[in-house]
């Protein structure tokens, strides 16, 4: 089932830039930042990739582009998975928002856009979430402490 | 500890018949005062669940005399802190407990309400006695309910043998 | 102890909007530490009168930073944050952990393994649709169906803190099988639990399904269509409540689902009252599941033979050089588990639970994040409040179970 599904995607969705793989059973769309949202209205519309599951990123601080940002879908026709990628650079941590496709993906990218501070651009609202009004940085980077408290109320002793 | 310092004698000379009575009327009034507690649920996290359970039966804390909760900080006196404390809501908690009028006890429920837990990190405060102050520690991750009972136990010997601070001036 | 308010105190939050549409709209700000809101979640409603116009809600008053938290432990270390995730159901989170872990090592589960960590997935399934249901009702003032309902989740705690050792948050699951093998007795007292369950389940059905009160409140309200759920995220009992039979448990069967027969309950509307029903159905389908996985668990061991991950037994430990060191690694460096990345989800009893792991290699994660059902639900729980009355509000989000542990992380 997976293969097919990755061939599938692989002959509608490859061409430049844009590669298909398989980890661990699940096909995995790598894209560049400028397609992440025409690669996700393509998944959505013509795959039945209905379901935005996640939004999440991950920090690899020795490399360049520094980050990665990772998409999962789900389709409830097909009943299968995909997972797509992007990479983008610590100077300019942009990427397209896929609030006009899916209404879930509001609370998710303003919770990326905190945690590691990627810039959703098209997602007008990306206030704290998880975090508070005043929180000074973007905690789940690798160069954050983890220890490092910013308190709101002044400590009593 | 919340309770300005009250003198044992009351000023003034006075006979043994008057200081028996007044320790009988400050037992009297230590009895009444500490089966009526009321407390506040400041609700956060999975201790929540041990709340509900020695809430109800059989672990009824209605037989302490401390089931009824009072949602507003104006009518209650007990505030449990039931849960981590985030930075987040760090102010919330504040106000609330400036809220509630005098005297007031507050129970730190939990070892993350105590300490922190195990919850080291930029998020969660180090044990709410960073904000305010606490009267009774109620260790567990989360506790048991007889843990708790035993700590609203320790709590009302506490307040048993307190002194009422108006009733003991003039009395 | 000075209580003089020195300063006012920041507000945490930047709320949306600061008036309502109408020139008479009131905004209230309903929580974060509000005795309805099952934990702490600050809904901001701008109300006409008593309906609803518009809503922001803020979750993160129970931000405890746990991804970042996991970064710095071992594999198996991180296991108690991994069940103060969905703290009702505490099982599923480690098994769904687990699961991850090992797809990622390529590690085969043992058949008794696999056999009882369907069954205590279902056991821990009925304690939180019980905790979710009971609440509920308790805020519509139904306290005797909450005393019922907790009566039962009691005993089903103390059933578990006989076999794992805690009422709530267990740290059962290991990876590669599981902590210990269940005592003797367990099963038989397993058996009385659900007859105890049944009757009162009975009475609960009794006093509430076709209660008047309860059809007012709950019928027609925080209705939400198919397709509107799916675009806002929603899975699990919410989303079988609009009438689309989507379980993971069915569609991807994991772990032993496969062999037992059970049905998947859906609502029609998508309101209150399936939702409420469905969790009550669905309880009744994990007990039935129960009842078969009892017949079917088989004898053997409950570990993989593995030594990547399995700790050896404690008698070898104390006698052989290369257990002890064995065991040493296990415990200190953390079970080294091959770089590459997963995506693994289950059926938690809100929703699609995944866990989603990046590994550079050596013991400890390099990412561990948390697809949590409830912080997706609560991004389209507006949907559900919106037009609706206040006094909606705490039906509908007593219907949700939002669980401020998965929510915030």
């Amino acid at each position: 089932m997976p293969a097919e599904i990755v061939d599938r995607l692989r002959a509608e969705l490859a061409s430049e830039g844009r590669e298909v793989t398989l980890a661990q059973d699940m096909p995995v769309v790598t894209v560049p930042p400028t397609a992440v949202r025409e690669t996700a209205r393509q998944l959505a519309v013509d795959h039945a990739f209905d379901l935005l599951l996640d939004v999440t990123a991950i920090d690899w601080p020795g490399r360049t582009p520094r980050f990665d940002v990772v998409y999962h879908f789900y389709s409830t026709k097909h009943l299968i998975r995909v997972r797509l990628k992007t990479r983008v650079p610590e100077a300019e941590p942009v990427v397209d928002s896929l609030r006009s496709l899916y209404g879930s993906a509001a609370f998710m990218e303003r919770e990326c856009h905190e945690m590691y501070g990627i810039v959703f651009r098209g997602n007008m609202d990306l206030r704290p979430i998880l975090l508070y009004e005043g929180f000074v940085g973007h905690p789940l980077r690798k160069d954050y402490p983890k220890q490092q408290e910013q308190p709101l109320v002044p400590y009593r002793k | 500890m919340s309770q300005p310092v009250i003198p044992i004698r009351a000023a003034g000379a006075r006979s043994t018949a008057f200081e028996y009575f007044s320790t009988k009327k400050d037992e009297f009034v230590g009895w009444a005062r500490k089966f009526s507690l009321f407390p506040y649920p400041f609700v956060t996290a999975c201790c929540a669940m041990e709340f509900m359970a020695v809430s109800s039966t059989p672990y009824d804390t209605d037989r302490f005399g401390a089931a009824l909760p009072r949602f507003s900080p104006r009518q209650s006196d007990l505030l449990m802190v039931v849960g981590t404390v985030t930075h987040k809501q760090a102010p919330i908690l504040r106000r609330v407990y400036e809220q509630m009028c005098e005297p007031k006890w507050v129970m730190a429920f939990g070892a993350c309400a105590t300490s922190g837990g195990f919850y080291q990190n930029y998020a969660a405060v180090a044990g709410i006695d960073r904000i305010i102050p606490v009267d009774v520690y109620v260790p567990g991750c989360p506790p048991r309910p007889e843990t708790v009972i035993d700590a609203i136990m320790k709590l009302q010997d506490r307040i048993g043998r307190s002194h009422h601070p108006i009733l003991t001036e003039s009395f | 102890m000075d209580t003089r308010a020195s300063a006012p105190l920041p507000n945490p939050i930047r709320p949306a909007f600061e008036r309502g549409e109408r020139d008479d709209s009131v905004v209230v700000s309903i929580g974060p530490s509000h005795p309805a809101t099952h934990g702490t979640i600050q809904v901001i409603a701008a109300l006409d009168g008593e309906k609803v116009e518009r809503v922001d809600v803020h979750c993160g008053y129970l931000h405890r930073g746990f991804e970042k938290e996991c970064e710095d432990h071992t594999w198996h270390n991180l296991m108690p944050y991994i069940d103060r995730l969905n703290y009702c159901s505490g099982l599923i989170n480690d098994f769904a952990y687990c699961e991850a872990v090992e797809k990622l090592m390529s590690i085969e589960i043992t058949p008794r393994c696999r056999y009882l960590r369907t069954l205590l997935s279902e056991y821990s399934r009925i304690a939180d649709h019980l905790t979710c249901i009971a609440a509920s009702l308790m805020e519509l003032g139904a306290m005797t169906a909450f005393l019922y309902l907790v009566m039962i989740r009691d005993y089903v705690y103390e059933h578990l803190a006989d076999l794992t050792g805690a009422r709530l948050t267990y740290t059962y699951g290991r990876i590669g099988g599981l902590a210990r093998d269940l005592p003797d007795g367990w099963l038989k007292r397993l058996g009385e639990i659900l007859d105890q369950y049944e009757e009162f389940v009975g009475r609960i059905h009794g006093l509430i399904d076709r209660n008047r009160i309860f059809i007012d409140r709950t019928r027609d309200v925080g209705v939400i269509s198919t397709a509107e759920a799916i675009n806002w995220g929603f899975t699990g009992p919410i989303l079988r409540s609009t009438g689309t039979p989507r379980d993971l448990r069915r569609d991807a069967p994991y772990l032993a689902y496969a062999e037992l027969d059970f049905e998947v309950p859906v609502g029609i509307k998508g309101d209150n009252y399936d939702r409420y029903y469905v969790r009550m159905r669905e309880m009744d389908e994990s007990v039935y599941m129960i009842r078969q996985l009892m017949d079917m668990l088989p004898a053997g061991p409950i570990c993989v033979d593995d030594r990547r991950c399995t700790l050896p037994p404690k008698n070898l430990v104390y006698t052989e050089i290369e257990s002890l060191i064995n065991h040493f690694k296990l415990i200190m460096d953390g079970p080294d588990v091959p770089p590459g990345e997963v995506y693994s989800a289950q059926e938690a009893p809100n929703g699609e639970l995944g866990f989603y792991i990046v590994s550079t290699g050596g013991g400890s994660p390099y990412k561990l994040h948390v697809r949590s059902p409830s912080f997706v639900h609560m991004g389209g729980v507006h949907r559900l409040l919106e037009g609706y009355q206040l006094a909606d509000i705490i039906p509908t989000f007593g219907s949700v179970n939002m669980i401020g542990g998965e929510c915030d992380r």
